[in-house]
Order: structure tokens, then C-alpha cells, then sequence
């Protein structure tokens, strides 16, 4: 089966949430929230940590001079400004487009029944 | 002319200052009053649970954004990062990145799960698929924890604040500004609850922005918007040259320190996630989509003041003679502010210091208010109700229960603040940070996603994750054996570790875990689906 049951309407029974959880829809729903979210967190916390220990262990690389004053210390720090600002853009998106439509569909269908 | 030879002797807090006082005290008796007027404008509207503890969820997505970040940049990040820079450099501005980094795991794993799942506080969603009553306590315990070290770290911080920036140095007239803030944030949170203290977090956010924006632009304008000649000034008037722009004059020194500086920045990213107070303000708004938005707008508001306090601080730094910038470096951006208004003596100078002075005292106000309201929330909703009274209070109760609650946190908070006025506190805002990523976020993480997860999972996860980072800190330097102890005298320091995260943080995932594992109890599956679909639909959102 395909998609999230539907409940009698005009029952007051509270959904099935088993069988919600293990429809294709729904299983559809959380993989596309998991399968982003998951490893771009693990991604930007390696990438933060990375920041964290060059600035500690690399000091002469990081001291290195870029333009004028500026050196890649400073650059990799407002580089970290830029991720975290392009990351949450992104996730925006990608909730927007792959998460809110699908789980607004079971949701409406579930409260519909409900 | 080098910049500091004509503002050498400006020592903010010894006799410059009392004549700054009126104009200080006059803007701040003008916040209090305001935000008090609003509270009790907002207390009018408060009538149910709903509103007490959520605001009745009607603020929208920016607002609620402003009111995080009104919430978030406590004193410790406007004046303590700006002071950190002014001191130390890069260093400093190595703290900050943390501070923003951390709000992507909020944005992409926690706020909206339990903006759809739960009602009022942390607990509710660690404690939705587990026996209610042993993990809303430990939940309650918890978050209890985590916002009396926050609110102890800023009331202490009040008391040593007025002392720098009106010269105050009685013991007494300490004293009396603990007791007064503590009885503002207790009239905040009774009167106005959520909504209240939204109204003040948001007022607040606004003036701290328009005060570091107004800072920020007076430093570019001076260093003609070149960053790389603002950095190039402030290293050579540091007198330490290439290195105050480079990583280690602060966390450099020894093997412990470096290690020190990556458990300090792993707590850092995984604890805003965990923070209570933070968690509180997703409920305040009516969906999941509004909750990631107010995310999406504090991570803006917060990313650009962190970027400015690299005006702020290497603005200090440029503009200060070192000399003149006291250790720990609180007072570096009021300095900065009279300094670049004209100067001491000058009308612009007086004027932009009382100004930032009066921001950061309406700053304290905001943190230490959203802090009270989260640990009163905890107590009333998750202790007093669930567990004392198995869920059988009215909501007329339980609201009563909470204001009650509110009033005595605030009155331990100013017991302690009065007490810790002469101890090194400004750990205990790092060690907030612990204890909320090694207790709050496993458990939170595992409760939202880990369908194997128990009731002794989370026991053990909580319980081992708090006590861990605690006893931790109690055998560290933070507390004894060293000069910057809160004890310097007592020598019982025999964990060499600053910040706990880098053990406490693994062994709370560990043991969440390992008790699930371990556990006899078959994990609840239906109570899973529910919470699942629910936290991810948003199907019978309060």
C-alpha cells in the first residue's frame, strides 16, 4: 500500500499511527527530512571542528597572510559565517519544497479523519 | 598620532564614570519603565496555560526571531566577546563562530519536531513516549540545572557590570543592583509570562542591534571602511603585532589549553540546542514552518552581530591604549563607545557610553527573565503538575503554581547572585553550555529519532550527562587551584579540563544509548508513531 490510510470521517478515534508510520508516504516523508539533515549536521559540526583545530595545531598556516591584514585564519572564520548562512538558506529550501508539501498531505488526510 | 596617546587616560570605572551616572540611570529607568508598562499591557492578555507558558503561540516567525536573539546575546557574548577581542585578538572572535554554528542543529533537527510535538517545555518531548513521571523529573532537574548556572553567570555579572560602568564599588550598592534586577525579572515573568518577556526580549534585541550597528559604523567610518587597515591598527597599538590577529595568544599557550579551547567549542555547537530557554521560545509560535523561520531570522540577526563585534573588539583594540582595557575586557565596548563618540569629556562621548551602557544593562534584564521563565515553566508544568499531581491540576493551578514557582527561582537567583558577586563566575555560562549538550541534546535527539530508545535510556542520559559535566567542573580549574578560580585557595583541581564537553558530551550519547540497550523495557512502539508522525507532520500540533 502506498499512502497513508484515511480515516472514517466523522469518527473521533485517534488515527492509527502505526500504520501512518509504516505507509510508503509517510516513510517517504522522514527519508527525505533524514537523508538531508543527518549528514549535512555531520558535515558542517566536521567542518566547524576542523576550523577549530587548525586554529589550534596549524597556526602557521593559519597565520598565512592573505590580502593585506587579512589572513586565513580570518578567512576560514568569516568563511564559517558564510556556510552557516548558506546551509540554513538551503535547508529552508529544501523543506519547503520536499518536506512541508508531503507532510502537509498526511497531515491534512489524518485530521481530515479525525 | 598614534590613536591612544590622546584618550590614555580614560579609566572607565574609576572617576570618568560618575559623571556618566544621570545619563546612564535616567536611559535605564526609561527601558524598565517601558518594559514594565508592556508587561503589564501583555499580563492583561494572559489568562490560560497557553498563554502564560507559550504566549498564547500567536507571535509570528520574525518575531519570535528577534525575541531568540534577544533571548541568546546575553552580556557574557556583547560585552565578553567584544572585551575577548579587544584582549586577545583572533582568539576571540573564535568564540563567537560557536555561538552562531550551533543554531544550524536547532534549525535542522529540533525546532520544529518539537515546535509539532510538544506543548509547553523541554520535558514534554523527552517524556512523550517514556513513563511521564521519572523523566519529566529528570527533564525538570535539568533544565532547572543548566538555567540557575546561566542566571547565577549573569546576576553576578549585573553586580560587576554597575561596579564598571557607574562606579559603583560598595558592597551594598552591589547588592542592591542584584536584588533589583532580580526583582524586575520577577515582576517581568509573573505579570506579563511568555508574552511579557517575548515583548521585552524582542525591545531589547532591537536596541542592542541599533547600538552595535551605530558602534560598528563610527569604527568603519573612522578606519574608511577598510577592514584589513582596522586590523592592521589594532595590532600594532595591541603591541603584540602580527600574532593579535593570528590563533593562540588566548587558547595557544599549552597542550591543556588547545584541548581545552575543543571541548569548549564542541559544548558550544551542541548546546544551544539544549538550552531550555531557547527550546521554550519555539511554542510560542502557531506552526513548525513559523518556528523554522523565526531560526532562519535569528540566525541573521545573531550571524550579524557577531560580525560586528569584530568592529567592536578590534575597534577596542586599535582605539585603546591595552593598558586601559581591564581584565576580563567587559568594559571594552562602553569604552570603545565614548571613545569613538568624541571621547572623554565630549558630549557624543558621554552620550554613546551611556547608551551601551544602558543596552547592556536592558541586555541582562532579557536573558536573566527568559531564563526564570524557562526553569518556573519546567517546575509548574513538568514537576508540580505531572509528577506531584499525576496531570490532575486545573490550569488555573498549574498557572498559579508557575508564577509561584517564578517568584522562587527569582529569590534563589538573587541569593546566589549575592553570594557569587565576589566569585569568577563567567565559566558557569560555558559550563550552561555542557550540561546542556551532554544531558538535553542526546537525550532530545534520541527521543525524536532513535526508535529504540527507553525510559532508562533517558534516565541514564539525562542523569549521566548532567552529573558528569557538573562533577567535572567541580574538580577543574574553573572552581580551584588556580588564580582565576572561584576559589583560588582551595586546591582540589584534579580534572585539568576547563570545559567537561569533550568527555561529558560522548559519555551522555553513550549512556543514552547503553541504557536503552540494557534496558528490560520494551521501548513503547506505538507512543513512537505517534510522536514520529506527529513530530514530523505537525498532525495535532497544540
Amino acid at each position: 500500500m502506498s499512502a497513508a490510510p484515511t480515516l472514517d470521517p466523522g469518527t473521533h478515534e485517534p488515527p492509527d499511527y502505526q500504520q501512518v508510520q509504516s505507509s510508503a508516504e509517510f516513510d517517504e516523508l522522514r527519508r527525505a527530512h533524514r537523508s538531508f539533515a543527518f549528514p549535512l549536521t555531520a558535515a558542517f559540526i566536521v567542518w566547524y571542528l576542523v576550523y577549530v583545530v587548525l586554529s589550534s595545531y596549524a597556526g602557521g598556516f593559519m597565520a598565512t597572510k592573505v590580502v593585506g591584514h587579512l589572513n586565513v585564519a580570518f578567512v576560514l572564520g568569516l568563511a564559517q559565517f558564510v556556510t552557516t548562512f548558506l546551509i540554513a538558506w538551503w535547508y529552508s529550501r529544501h523543506a519547503a519544497r520536499r518536506l512541508d508539501p508531503r507532510a502537509e498531505a498526511i497531515k491534512s488526510r489524518l485530521e481530515a479523519g479525525a | 598620532m598614534s590613536p591612544y596617546q590622546q584618550l590614555s587616560a580614560v579609566p572607565l570605572a574609576a572617576g570618568g564614570a560618575g559623571e556618566h551616572r544621570p545619563l546612564i540611570i535616567a536611559l535605564f529607568a526609561v527601558f524598565v519603565a517601558a518594559t514594565l508598562g508592556l508587561t503589564v499591557w501583555a499580563g492583561r492578555q494572559t489568562k490560560g496555560a497557553e498563554d502564560f507558558y507559550a504566549g498564547g503561540r500567536q507571535f509570528s516567525g520574525f518575531q519570535n526571531g528577534l525575541a531568540i536573539s534577544g533571548d541568546y546575546m546575553s552580556a557574557a557574548s556583547f560585552l565578553g566577546i567584544a572585551g575577548a577581542i579587544a584582549l586577545f585578538g583572533y582568539d576571540g572572535f573564535l568564540y563567537s563562530i560557536g555561538f552562531l554554528v550551533a543554531w544550524l542543529v536547532a534549525l535542522l533537527l529540533v525546532a520544529e519536531p518539537l515546535r509539532n510535538s510538544g506543548r509547553f517545555t523541554m520535558g514534554d518531548v523527552l517524556a512523550y513516549r517514556m513513563r511521564q513521571r521519572p523523566v519529566r523529573t529528570a527533564a525538570g532537574t535539568s533544565t532547572i540545572v543548566v538555567s540557575i548556572f546561566y542566571l547565577l553567570a549573569q546576576m553576578a555579572g549585573a553586580g560587576a557590570l554597575v561596579t564598571l560602568l557607574l562606579g559603583i564599588t560598595s558592597e551594598a550598592g552591589k547588592v542592591a543592583v542584584v536584588v533589583l534586577v532580580g526583582i524586575v525579572m520577577i515582576l517581568y515573568v509573573t505579570i506579563g509570562g511568555m508574552k511579557g518577556t517575548t515583548w521585552v526580549q524582542m525591545i531589547k534585541a532591537v536596541l542592542l542591534i541599533a547600538g552595535t550597528l551605530l558602534i560598528t559604523f563610527l569604527v568603519a567610518l573612522k578606519f574608511h571602511f577598510n577592514i584589513s587597515s582596522l586590523l592592521g591598527a589594532a595590532a600594532e597599538n595591541s603591541r603584540k603585532g602580527a600574532a593579535f590577529l593570528e590563533p593562540g595568544l588566548k587558547y595557544g599557550a599549552t597542550a591543556t589549553s588547545k584541548i581545552d579551547f575543543i571541548s569548549l567549542g564542541l559544548a558550544l555547537v551542541l548546546g544551544t540546542a539544549g538550552l531550555p530557554h531557547i527550546l521554550i521560545r519555539f511554542y510560542t509560535v502557531p506552526t513548525a514552518k513559523a518556528a523554522r523561520k523565526s531560526v532562519n531570522w535569528a540566525i541573521g540577526i545573531i550571524g550579524v552581530f557577531y560580525l560586528m563585534t569584530i568592529a567592536l573588539g578590534f575597534g577596542a583594540a586599535a582605539l585603546i591604549k591595552p593598558a586601559d582595557i581591564e581584565k576580563p575586557g567587559n568594559t571594552a565596548a562602553p569604552q570603545l563607545a565614548e571613545v569613538i563618540g568624541g571621547g572623554a569629556g565630549s558630549t557624543g562621548g558621554a552620550v554613546l557610553l551611556a547608551l551601551i551602557s544602558a543596552v547592556a544593562f536592558a541586555t541582562i534584564l532579557a536573558v536573566v527573565a527568559g531564563l526564570t521563565l524557562a526553569s518556573s515553566s519546567s517546575f509548574a508544568h513538568d514537576i508540580y503538575v505531572n509528577v506531584l499531581r499525576k496531570g490532575e491540576a486545573t490550569e488555573k493551578e498549574e498557572v498559579g503554581a508557575a508564577r509561584w514557582a517564578t517568584v522562587g527561582i527569582g529569590a534563589v537567583a538573587v541569593v546566589l547572585g549575592v553570594f557569587a558577586r565576589g566569585l569568577n563566575v563567567a565559566g558557569l555560562v560555558a559550563l550552561a553550555f555542557a550540561v546542556a549538550a551532554s544531558a538535553n541534546l542526546p537525550t532530545l535527539l534520541y527521543s525524536l529519532f532513535w526508535k529504540r530508545f527507553t525510559t532508562q535510556g533517558a534516565l541514564w542520559s539525562i542523569y549521566g550527562g548532567l552529573a558528569s559535566s557538573v562533577l567535572l567542573v567541580l574538580f577543574s580549574p574553573v572552581v580551584s587551584g588556580k588564580e582565576t578560580s572561584m576559589f583560588p585557595g582551595a586546591h582540589f583541581a584534579v580534572f585539568p579540563l576547563e570545559n567537561p564537553g569533550l568527555i561529558s558530551i560522548p559519555l551522555g550519547f553513550l549512556l543514552g544509548w547503553l541504557g536503552s540497550l540494557l534496558s528490560k523495557e520494551e521501548p513503547d512502539a506505538q507512543k513512537y508513531a505517534e510522536l514520529e508522525v506527529r513530530s514530523l507532520t505537525g498532525t495535532g500540533a497544540h
